[in-house]
């Protein structure tokens, strides 16, 4: 049971701080960035190569795909979305661009280190194990949970308290508006990207580290697992994300307990619908699900 | 003549599947031109395929009937479906028959008689070429002539403005739900002649990516006309089979392709055959439809 809940914190920590930079990119932008799982691939593929092929130790390939991720976040911005902003495109526009560049990023991954599962090399990254009473818990998990929360009393932190926070704070609100106020909007939504992707990068990264392998197509099934999260904690909203992603990893855990396999990931999509139809706004959600 | 048989008999398949995809591409063209996203057609057409597979099977269903019967499956569940998710729009429509996609697969994944994981297997070869190519060609000729009809206009008329035109007196819900439905039909007969033609199916071909797949066959193609998702899913279809001697580049090409049509050509390939009333709609900012 105790190893039961551990598993689910940790399940939902990485849900959180892939789901919070997704959620980020829409509640400034309203795009719904389908490169994200990518970055969370990049992410993880970034530090394997910087600990493989440049022999850095973990922490140091941990910081440093984080930044390469939010790089890329940025280029994301100026190839697929910018050009679509300018022209004020609809959001289905971005959605396709977006994947665009994944069915790009995807390719040159494989083209490096292929189609299958890679590993690190053997003690590359630290493995300690915990035991309380009869349960067995990793170590590395729990440095994750705590990570993941610290970086999102960060991020809680730079939107509420500093001069970026308010900028981005008015960009969402209305990006016209903001520019007029002389808020640098460009450089708003730079930094929207770079933090965003940065996250998705590290949760692609921890998430490696934690099962000790990584794949190219790694990002796919946290992308719709990041859509019951946004929806169920109210689309757009941070802290809605993170309770979204804790009652999303509760649930998976649990259903893998009490239901056959099969049924795995009924909960997340059974879950995503029924938000959907009983209450769109999600749980923090203040916006009308009705905009288009 | 002998070298057009020739080619005929080597790319029959592709060509089979060339047009299942135009099938499909205007079965989500449908909601697109009425201004919906909705990303639910990879499941209809899995459910069409499933049910004609399945009564074929075990009831011995003449071919027609059973094809039949898969795409009024599709459209039976595309009713109360429509009827809740229509509440919705935009990305929230577009995750919601999201979800809807991913709750069929899970489905077809834990029921016995879908064969679960494996899917079924050994489904008869029945799909002629003409069978699909006849169907394109009734579909996309209904599709345009009721593109030019009240229908038709009404439905651009929502994708303008939903609230203009329901101040008009269109039925905003009964014309969304019209055009969410008569997509379900075609993506259930794309399904049924689909899996009588690669002989076996299984959960996965109707998940996320394929829903993604028939959206962009729609979308580089163009919504502006019928004749956009057909080009779209032509190219995008058989793209992957010119490019093969550079099999390795091949995402990455499409990736190209596909970046370039939305950042330089927001109303699709079809706007090489329409440049001039494209350049007019682009002056007076009208270019992007969906």
């Amino acid at each position: 049971m105790l190893e039961q809940l551990y598993n689910a914190l940790f399940v939902g920590s990485v849900y959180a701080l892939f789901a919070l930079g997704f959620a980020l990119v829409f509640s400034v932008l309203d795009i719904l960035n389908l490169a994200h799982p990518t970055t969370f691939m990049l992410g993880a593929f970034a530090a394997y190569f910087a600990m493989t092929a440049v022999g850095l130790p973990w922490y140091v390939a941990g910081v440093l795909a984080f930044f390469v991720c939010g790089a890329f976040g940025i280029a994301l911005d100026r190839i697929a979305f910018a050009p679509l902003r300018r022209r004020s495109a609809p959001g289905l526009s971005a959605m396709i661009s977006s994947l665009a560049v994944t069915l790009i990023v995807v390719r040159l991954i494989e083209l490096r280190y292929g189609g299958d599962f890679i590993t690190f090399p053997a003690g590359a990254v630290p493995s300690l194990v915990l035991r309380i009473g009869d349960a067995v818990l990793e170590g590395i998990r729990l440095g994750i949970v705590v990570l993941s929360i610290v970086l999102m009393l960060g991020l809680t932190y730079v939107v509420r308290r500093t001069q970026l926070g308010r900028d981005l704070r008015a960009l969402a609100e209305n990006p016209r508006a903001a520019r007029i106020l002389g808020v640098d909007v460009d450089r708003a939504i730079s930094a929207t990207f770079f933090v965003s992707s940065a996250l998705g990068g590290l949760a692609g990264v921890l998430l490696a580290f934690a099962y000790n392998t990584l794949d190219s197509r790694m990002g796919l099934p946290l992308e719709l697992r990041a859509f019951t999260v946004m929806v169920v904690g109210g689309m757009g909203s941070l802290p809605g994300a993170v309770i979204g992603a804790y009652i999303l990893g509760l649930g998976e855990v649990a259903s893998l307990v009490y239901l056959p396999t099969e049924l795995r990931d009924a909960f997340a999509f059974g879950l995503l619908f029924l938000v959907l139809i009983v209450r769109p706004t999600g749980l923090l959600g203040h916006r009308a699900a009705d905009r288009v | 003549m002998e070298t057009l048989l020739e080619f005929f008999r080597t790319y029959a398949t592709a060509i089979a599947v060339i047009g299942i995809s135009a099938l499909l591409a205007l079965s989500v063209w449908l909601t697109l031109y009425a201004g919906q996203l909705t990303l639910g057609n990879a499941a209809f057409m899995g459910v069409g395929a499933y049910v004609s597979a399945l009564l074929g099977r075990h009831l011995d269903t003449p071919f027609p009937l059973a094809l039949l019967s898969g795409a009024l499956a599709a459209a039976v569940i595309a009713v109360p479906l429509g009827v809740t998710v229509f509440r919705l729009r935009g990305v929230y429509l577009a995750i919601a028959t999201l979800a809807f996609g991913e709750i069929v697969r899970v489905i077809l994944l834990a029921t016995p008689i879908t064969g679960k994981g494996q899917g079924l297997n050994g489904i008869p070869p029945k799909t002629e070429l003409w069978h699909i190519y006849l169907s394109l060609a009734v579909v996309a000729y209904v599709l345009w002539r009721v593109q030019g009809s009240t229908v038709g206009r009404a439905w651009a008329a929502l994708r303008e403005d939903e609230l203009a035109s329901a101040s008009q007196g269109i039925d905003v819900r009964r014309f969304k739900l019209a055009s969410f439905v008569i997509g379900a039909l075609i993506a259930g007969w794309a399904g049924g002649l689909s899996a009588h033609l690669t002989f076996s199916i299984d959960p996965s071909d109707f998940g996320f990516s394929k829903a993604v797949q028939i959206l962009v066959f729609a979308v580089v193609g163009g919504i502006p006309n019928v004749l956009g998702p057909i080009v779209g899913a032509v190219v995008f279809t058989a793209l992957p089979e010119i490019l093969r001697p550079l099999k390795d580049y091949r995402d990455i090409f499409q990736g190209l392709i596909l970046l370039g049509v939305i950042v330089f050509l927001p109303r699709g390939l079809v706007t090489f055959l329409d440049v001039r009333r494209t350049r007019k709609l682009e002056r007076i900012g009208a270019a992007d439809v969906a």
